[in-house]
């Protein structure tokens, strides 16, 4: 009797060990029917609201497509705005699921805040947009101009840092957001501008002239971003990484939003295996083993969410350069699903 | 129970008394400390990193305005937190003064006999009072940058100065090492007008004659520091500001954030601070100024006499609110780019280091301190115009 017991209290509590496997994030996501995704807001074609109050952008896309995962519903995403000053409480706190707001992963940031970054999506460099009439051609000849930045971010600190390093003075003037930046630099109380090099594009979009104003070629930073997630739970950070390996994939072995359906007939295992034809990959992370299936139906591989977002069919136009995958020359390299 | 303590003898009242506040500090006391260790551990099983480590790192990004020395290389993020605790005080202290000069003269206008006098500052009580302080801001704000021209169109003022939307320069002084006496010669000439001012006070108690010190202040407050000016060489030479290629390089340089939070938060507070001071006049018992007006004095020496000696019992501890709120008000600078303590060090340091429990602690804590010295000193002041009872 006392054995009998034993051994069911053992294989109950293997029941119950193999069910406490779940992430916390996940479940309450799941429970809520909706992600909550922390964004941008006010960068075009990263993140931010439309006149009609539809969230598009890079970012965007990125947690539609975790969305798509969980809920076979890319519209299953509340987007909330943040700030450079409050993304990272905003995420500590459990206010957001993840962060996906053009965040660069630092060691300080990985360290010290408690989060984890997932995957690099965008690789991406600090530069410097000028006034055309100043008639600068490079950032070296910035000695003494007086530079409009965003506060609290990496940018603020590698502007100090670069004009260090080549002798040069400044004058900072900060701001708390992008857009106060860039009107302040738009009215000429700065001379440059300074942020990443992917939303200097955005920003000149929405200044009073934009043809006045040019983008120095100086990259003067690394700015891999990344999304990030709370740290301790790990399967969350899984579903988050591999959404974006699984975008990266997709676009190697050439599967689009629109041939996916094809292509779950294909013969190649890498594409079976992706698609969910064969193994459950999809299970090992809390997710059904469509997922990767669910995610390109819906929202597309990496190259379409580029090229829609901030490529050749956006207004930025900004060029694959190291975003383009490993096999064309970039650093976007998707880990094998296996 | 309490009702069961007040009906026995005192001894056993009083010891009551004492159980009960006792138990109430200890409960909130363990409140407190709960709370205290709940976010320690909650953040230390977050992995996010706590204490006051981060003070002596280096803080690495630039400030625009620095009244003490600041390096991006070398400065820590302590230092950065004096400097814009100084560019705070700055701000406040500036603000507190010219609020108080606008306040006091908008207050007694409103008084006025003249009808348009009073309607003016009435209207100006109306609209500024109504409108929040942070559109009032941005109005300052867009207002300076947009009418001031741009750097290639600068206003060259007389005297070397120049003006522009990225900030008036001003020939900035190079002090010589003879200046101290200079400097020396000004303290003597203000304690010396001092006494002149107390020996003719005197003087006019015991006579009733009222000697002529106006000019004599003067010459001793703007000559002895002239005088040893002179006989120390002219120990002094000027950094004019020049238009280098990009900004301006040399002199003395006021922010256009500084000005408009300055104007904004004057222009706010004053409205305010007018209606203590009209609230203070009227509290005045009409029977002082009608026996003012018995004894021959005029409207305007009756008022600085009599009137306002006594209203200042009932102006000073209103007035002291609204210092207070001009100094918080002043947080409000993370909305323009001042780099005033809020911006500085709940802004960047906290967004680099990320340790926003420590930094905000440390924000309030400090906002805290420099209130209650204020209003300490204002209630310091206060005590000298109470009234002395018999």
């Amino acid at each position: 009797m006392k054995r009998a017991a034993t051994a069911l209290a053992f294989v109950t509590l293997l029941a119950c060990g193999a069910q406490a496997a779940e992430s916390p994030t996940l479940k309450a996501v799941k429970a809520r029917g909706e992600l909550i995704c922390g964004a941008n807001g006010q960068l075009a074609g990263f993140g931010m609201p439309d006149p009609q109050g539809n969230w598009t952008g890079f970012d965007v896309d990125f947690c539609r497509a975790i969305a798509a995962a969980i809920f076979n519903d890319a519209t299953k995403v509340k987007f909330v705005p943040l700030t450079a000053t409050n993304r990272f409480t905003a995420l500590q706190s459990g206010e957001v699921d993840v962060l996906a707001r053009n965040t660069t992963w630092t060691m300080s940031r990985n360290t010290t805040l408690g989060i984890d970054f997932a995957a690099v999506n965008y690789y991406d460099g600090q530069g410097f947009m000028v006034h055309k009439d100043l008639k600068v051609s490079s950032a070296l000849e910035l000695n003494g101009a007086a530079v409009c930045v965003q506060q609290g971010t990496t940018t603020e600190l590698n502007l100090a840092d670069y004009f260090r390093s080549h002798n040069m003075t400044l004058k900072t003037v900060t701001f708390a957001t992008v857009d106060e930046a860039a009107k302040a630099y738009d009215t000429g109380r700065c001379d440059a501008f300074t942020t990443d090099s992917s939303g200097l594009y955005g920003v000149r979009l929405q200044l009073n002239k934009p043809d006045d104003n040019i983008v120095l070629p100086e990259i003067i930073s690394k700015e891999p971003l990344s999304p990030s997630v709370r740290q301790g739970d790990d399967m969350w950070e899984n579903v988050v990484r591999w959404t974006h390996h699984a975008m990266l994939d997709a676009e190697e072995f050439g599967i689009t939003k629109s041939n996916v359906d094809q292509q779950l007939k294909s013969a190649n295992p890498e594409i079976r295996r992706l698609l969910g034809v064969e193994g459950q990959f999809g299970q090992s992370i809390g997710l059904t083993i469509d997922w990767a299936y669910r995610i390109i139906k819906l929202v597309g591989n990496y190259g379409e969410v580029f090229d829609r977002n901030v490529g050749q069919g956006s207004p930025l136009k900004i060029a694959r350069g190291l975003n383009a995958l490993w096999t064309k020359g970039g650093l976007q390299y998707g880990l094998p699903v296996r | 129970m309490i009702a069961i303590a007040k009906r026995s003898s005192g001894g056993a009242r009083k010891a009551a008394r004492i159980v009960f506040q006792a138990a109430l500090v200890i409960v909130v006391a363990a409140v407190f400390y709960g709370a205290f260790v709940n976010a320690a551990d909650h953040l230390a099983r977050a992995n996010i990193s706590s204490g006051f480590r981060f003070w002596n790192n280096t803080a690495g990004f630039d400030i625009s305005q620095t009244l003490i020395a600041y390096s991006s290389s070398t400065s820590t993020f302590g230092r950065a937190f004096w400097v814009g605790l100084l560019n705070t005080l700055l701000v406040a202290a500036l603000g507190i003064v010219l609020a108080t000069m606008l306040g006091f003269t908008i207050g007694i206008a409103r008084l006025s006999r003249n009808w348009l006098v009073a309607r003016l500052a009435g209207g100006y009580v109306g609209l500024i009072r109504n409108v929040p302080l942070l559109l009032q801001l941005l109005f300052w704000y867009n207002a300076v940058l947009k009418t001031l021209p741009e750097l290639r169109q600068s206003l060259m003022l007389p005297g070397g100065g120049l003006l522009n939307n990225r900030g008036l320069f001003l020939p900035a002084p190079l002090f010589k090492p003879g200046f101290g006496g200079v400097v020396a010669a000004l303290l003597v000439g203000l304690v010396a007008s001092y006494v002149l001012h107390l020996w003719a006070r005197h003087r006019q108690e015991r006579t009733g004659a009222q000697p002529r010190t106006g000019w004599w202040m003067l010459g001793l407050i703007c000559g002895l520091p002239l005088v040893a000016f002179a006989l120390a060489g002219f120990p002094l030479s000027f950094s004019v500001p020049q238009l280098g290629r990009f900004n301006v390089a040399g002199g003395l340089e006021v922010l256009p954030e500084f000005a408009a939070l300055l104007l904004a938060l004057s222009v706010y507070t004053a409205a305010f601070i007018a209606e203590v001071v009209r609230a203070g006049i009227l509290a005045v018992a009409p029977g002082q100024t009608e026996a003012a007006q018995a004894l021959g004095l005029r409207g305007g020496l009756t008022l600085r006499l009599i009137v306002i000696p006594q209203a200042m019992r009932v102006i000073v501890p209103p007035l002291t609110s609204q210092y207070l709120n001009l100094i918080k008000n002043s947080s409000l600078a993370v909305a323009i780019g001042y780099p005033d303590l809020v911006q500085v060090f709940a802004g960047s340091v906290l967004n680099i280091t990320g340790q926003a429990v420590e930094v905000i602690a440390i924000t309030m804590a400090v906002y805290l301190v420099i209130s209650l010295v204020t209003s300490l000193l204002m209630n310091l002041y206060g005590r000298t115009t109470a009234l002395v009872e018999r």
